[in-house]
């Protein structure tokens, strides 16, 4: 661990959460992005300070842990499939409603302003 | 055996209950099968019960949970059973001719069976857990028994009602159980009481307990249920409430306090209650006009004298409790069913209409003074003998119990007076009737239909005039709960003529003012109606029930805000708040990390700080993907710099992969971002994103000092190419060791890719979805 980069993946995991919470699907994508990379720091992290690629061949005492390389490798795989998926819905969006905005539930705010009086 | 008599409740209940249509009223005659059996196993078990050689049985059912089916007949439990099966017998065959040839009868001897199976199962429980699973059983039992008129929306509410206030009542009592048990190491009933722990926990134990007992034998605050209860056909009534369920409180109460009346609250929280209900219940007899309603109220009054008496825990209270329990069974079953045949016959139990009975009413009319007399304590019947033992038992104890014995006076003055009501309805109505009563061409009731109340009603004379029938019975079911206590007390003997003493003279002078009051009973009700508060029992109840729901509403309306940022907030507010708040209290530090490791390190953090702020910050979307795009690219450098060129080659192409994504959608997209009414406050929204990165530092500062094994990968180095053939040792993890992962990460990118292609091929107009049709058709 190095602390400059364990802030850096506290800056990322703030400026993530906080494009998380807005209504425009597209922020809310770059949110998650965000947040993939700060945790993707975080796994390559465990692993050590790093050191010289993991090819076999070479001294073993000096190479960066491989397995954490690993979980970072599917985690970005994963990470632009979800990405994708998501654009894919704010296109959708866009098409339906003219606009990528998360809209919040007429069924759940229709119980929020009927449901005051008690049952229905 | 008792252990087979509950299953045999169980097994003919369902049957008759399966077959309940087919039946017909033929299901009364199977179902009182198990009541009679239980009366003809407490005769042949008799002689060594009453001698205090009690029964006992045990059924593993989960030991692990230390729960058995322990059974323990004690002579108390053998007054308890006479009272539940001998009475349940009654019933029956009273319900035989009560619904006739309705559809009901069968449904009815069904769910009488299940009922007085767990009422069973509760006077012979030796476990609380078991004992709890039966209290809970006769509240469902009852529920469905109240409400078996289900085409009644009065019934419905009625049920409900019970079974809200008993099973709540129920559920802090299993609290207390379950306190007490832990206290005692025990669950077992009779072990506890021999050694009955002491302390704080003990005493709110016992409160608890307390309050499940009260709802469950209608004491006030909490008696609102009983009277509403009064819709159920009379035999459930004359079962349920005056020899059944609302027993069990006083039951449970009269098993507790030889061991328990000394701890904490239990006496005057006890004898509070128990007087105010026999009081208030007393008074409250007086305003209806519906005789079920007024024995209702009676009941409720009596209930609050067992609770008085058997809650003392004092051998002569206990030994007078007894006595009241059987007096009650008696006159208040023969009162509830003359009640029923009246109803049944003239199809009115309201006192301002009731017609003059006339001949072939005979027996109703003695059933109906004698059950009366009864209740009112007039002698020489059953319920004298138990009033006047209670009067015995408290005349000569300190200051406190006659303070006691000031309210059972007062509450039994009452009692005389409703009683003398009840009597004056059913013989002589004019001296109450407010109407012009229809003409009586009603006929009067066969012999089978009177035979249950005058039954009982000999009983209650039999029991009064010959006193030795059942002072045996009351002395072993007082000994039996007096067992472990320090004093035994003298042995009981039941009389009539006790000579000239200070019991007499209260009988007495019960008597003489019940009368006045009933003489009085105009003024009386016009005192009562300008004094008596104007809020029934009912009503709170309801209000209660309302205030829950529209609470309920009200959490929902804030719970349930079906705004998507709102669920993230909390989620992620929590999920940051709790594990750091864990971590920063336990003993997480072990001191700061490295300033940096590799000096490159500082200018990729330096770029990817600023393009990660910029991207929050930006107005524009195609700015904000091209610094995220900025921010991948500096991870891509970042993993250069940590010695891991697969990642870097791969975040370099997902990366460029992603913003031409990024630029395909946001050519549709409006340039820059709109700004829709905010999901939540500004401050709130950043206080929420600080809390998840200061979560992420603080978690990795932990994280960085707590390793302490060696890495699972160094086997790995080791194996890579000797067994997995490769170079690349992070490529043989992938495709090797992980293989099975990594198949499954290639499933979830084909999904993603099916979906994508779904979404964007579709046509751009949506068709009318299916909801939008629907609701368009009920014009909503």
């Amino acid at each position: 661990m190095t602390l400059v980069m364990v802030l850096v993946a506290g800056v990322l995991s703030s400026c993530g959460t906080y494009l998380l919470l807005g209504r425009q699907l597209s922020r809310v994508v770059i949110g998650i992005g965000m947040l993939g990379h700060a945790v993707n720091i975080l796994l390559v992290l465990s692993g050590g300070d790093g050191g010289r690629p993991p090819f076999d061949g070479d001294d073993p005492a000096g190479f960066a842990d491989p397995l954490p390389h690993a979980f970072v490798l599917t985690s970005i795989v994963i990470s632009f499939g979800v990405i994708s998926f998501l654009l894919a819905l704010a296109y959708r969006s866009w098409q339906v409603t003219g606009n990528d905005e998360v809209e919040d539930d007429v069924e759940d705010r229709r119980v929020a302003t009927h449901g005051q009086g008690g049952a229905e | 055996m008792i252990v087979a008599l509950l299953g045999l409740h169980v097994v003919v209940g369902a049957a008759t209950l399966a077959f309940s249509r087919r039946l017909g009223r033929l299901g009364l005659v199977l179902g009182a099968v198990p009541m009679v059996a239980v009366v003809a196993w407490l005769l042949s078990a008799a002689g060594g019960v009453l001698d205090g050689r009690p029964v006992v049985g045990t059924l593993e059912w989960v030991p692990s949970l230390g729960l058995s089916l322990d059974v323990r007949v004690d002579a108390f439990t053998f007054l308890m059973l006479l009272i539940v099966s001998g009475t349940g017998t009654l019933v029956v065959a009273y319900a035989w001719s009560y619904f006739g040839r309705g559809p009901e009868a069968g449904r009815v001897a069904g769910l009488l069976t299940m009922f007085a199976g767990a009422m069973v199962g509760v006077v012979v429980a030796d476990n609380l857990l078991f004992l709890y699973v039966c209290w809970e059983l006769t509240s469902i039992t009852s529920y469905l028994l109240i409400g078996i008129d289900d085409q009644k929306a009065e019934a419905r509410a009625a049920a409900t009602h019970a079974l809200v206030v008993t099973a709540m009542g129920g559920l802090v009592m299993l609290a207390g159980l379950i306190l007490l048990g832990q206290q005692a190491g025990t669950y077992s009933l009779s072990g506890l009481l021999s050694s009955p722990p002491s302390g704080t926990v003990t005493s709110v134990a016992l409160v608890l307990i307390l309050v499940g007992a009260f709802t469950k034998s209608a004491q006030y605050p909490f008696h609102s249920w009983l009277p509403g209860a009064m819709v159920a056909p009379t035999p459930i009534s004359a079962y349920l409430h005056s020899a059944a369920m609302v027993k069990a409180g006083v039951y449970l109460v009269a098993r507790l306090a030889p061991a328990f009346a000394d701890t904490g609250m239990w006496r005057p929280l006890v004898v509070s209650v128990g007087l105010t209900t026999m009081i208030a219940g007393g008074l409250r007899a007086f305003r209806p006009f519906d005789l079920k309603q007024i024995l209702a109220f009676g009941t409720i009054s009596q209930l609050g004298f067992m609770m008085v008496l058997l809650g003392i825990g004092r051998p002569e209270t206990t030994a007078a409790g007894c006595a009241l329990l059987l007096a009650h069974a008696l006159f208040k079953a023969a009162l509830f069913m003359v009640v029923g045949v009246v109803d049944h016959q003239i199809h009115s139990r309201d006192i301002r209409e009731l017609p003059q009975l006339g001949s072939g009413w005979t027996s109703i009319k003695v059933a109906a003074v004698v059950g009366a007399a009864s209740m009112a304590a007039v002698p020489p019947l059953a319920g004298f003998i138990s009033k006047e033992m209670a009067y015995g038992s408290l005349v000569d104890g300190t200051g406190g119990d006659r303070l006691v014995l000031v309210g059972i006076v007062v509450g039994s003055i009452l009692t005389a007076a409703y009683s003398i009501r009840v009597a004056v309805a059913l013989v002589g109505p004019a001296a109450v009737r407010t109407e012009e009563p229809a003409p009586l061409v009603a006929p009067s009731p066969a012999v089978a239909f009177v035979a249950p109340p005058v039954l009982l009603t000999a009983a209650t004379v039999v029991l009064g005039t010959v006193p030795l029938v059942w002072s045996g019975l009351i002395d072993s079911a007082s000994g039996a709960l007096n067992q472990w206590s320090p004093t035994h007390g003298p042995h009981v003997h039941l009389a009539l003529w006790h000579g000239v003493g200070p019991a007499l003279v209260l009988s007495i002078v019960t008597l003489a003012m019940g009368s006045t009051v009933f003489a009085l009973r105009r003024p009386f009700a016009r005192w009562q109606a300008a004094l008596a508060p104007r809020t029934t029992g009912a009503e709170v109840y309801d209000g209660v029930v309302a205030r829950v729901l529209s609470g309920a509403g009200r959490i929902t309306a804030v719970v349930q805000s079906g705004s998507l940022p709102v669920y993230v907030a909390v989620i992620l507010a929590t999920a940051a708040a709790a594990p750091t708040v864990a971590l920063v209290t336990g003993g997480w530090w072990s001191g700061w990390p490295d300033a940096y490791g590799r000096i490159g390190q500082l200018p990729v953090a330096a770029l990817m700080v600023v393009a990660a702020v910029a991207a929050t910050l930006a107005t524009r979307r195609f700015v904000a993907a091209v610094l995220l795009g900025t921010v991948g690219y500096g991870m891509a450098i970042f993993f250069v710099i940590q010695g891991a060129p697969d990642l870097a080659l791969t975040q370099f192409s997902v990366e460029t992969l992603s913003v031409v994504v990024f630029l395909l959608v946001l050519r549709k997209l409006p340039d820059r971002f709109e700004k829709p009414a905010p999901a939540m406050g500004q401050p709130l929204r950043i206080v929420v994103s600080l809390a998840a990165g200061a979560f992420v530092v603080v978690m990795a500062l932990a994280a960085s000092g707590a390793r302490t094994a060696a890495p699972v990968s160094q086997e790995m180095v080791e194996q890579a190419y000797p067994k997995g053939y490769g170079h690349n040792i992070v490529n043989v993890i992938l495709v090797d060791i992980r293989g099975i992962d990594t198949l499954g990460e290639i499933t979830v990118l084909a999904t993603a890719a099916i979906g994508i292609a779904a979404l964007a091929r579709s046509s751009a107009k949506p068709r009318r979805s299916g909801v939008e049709h629907h609701r368009r058709e009920v014009g909503g």
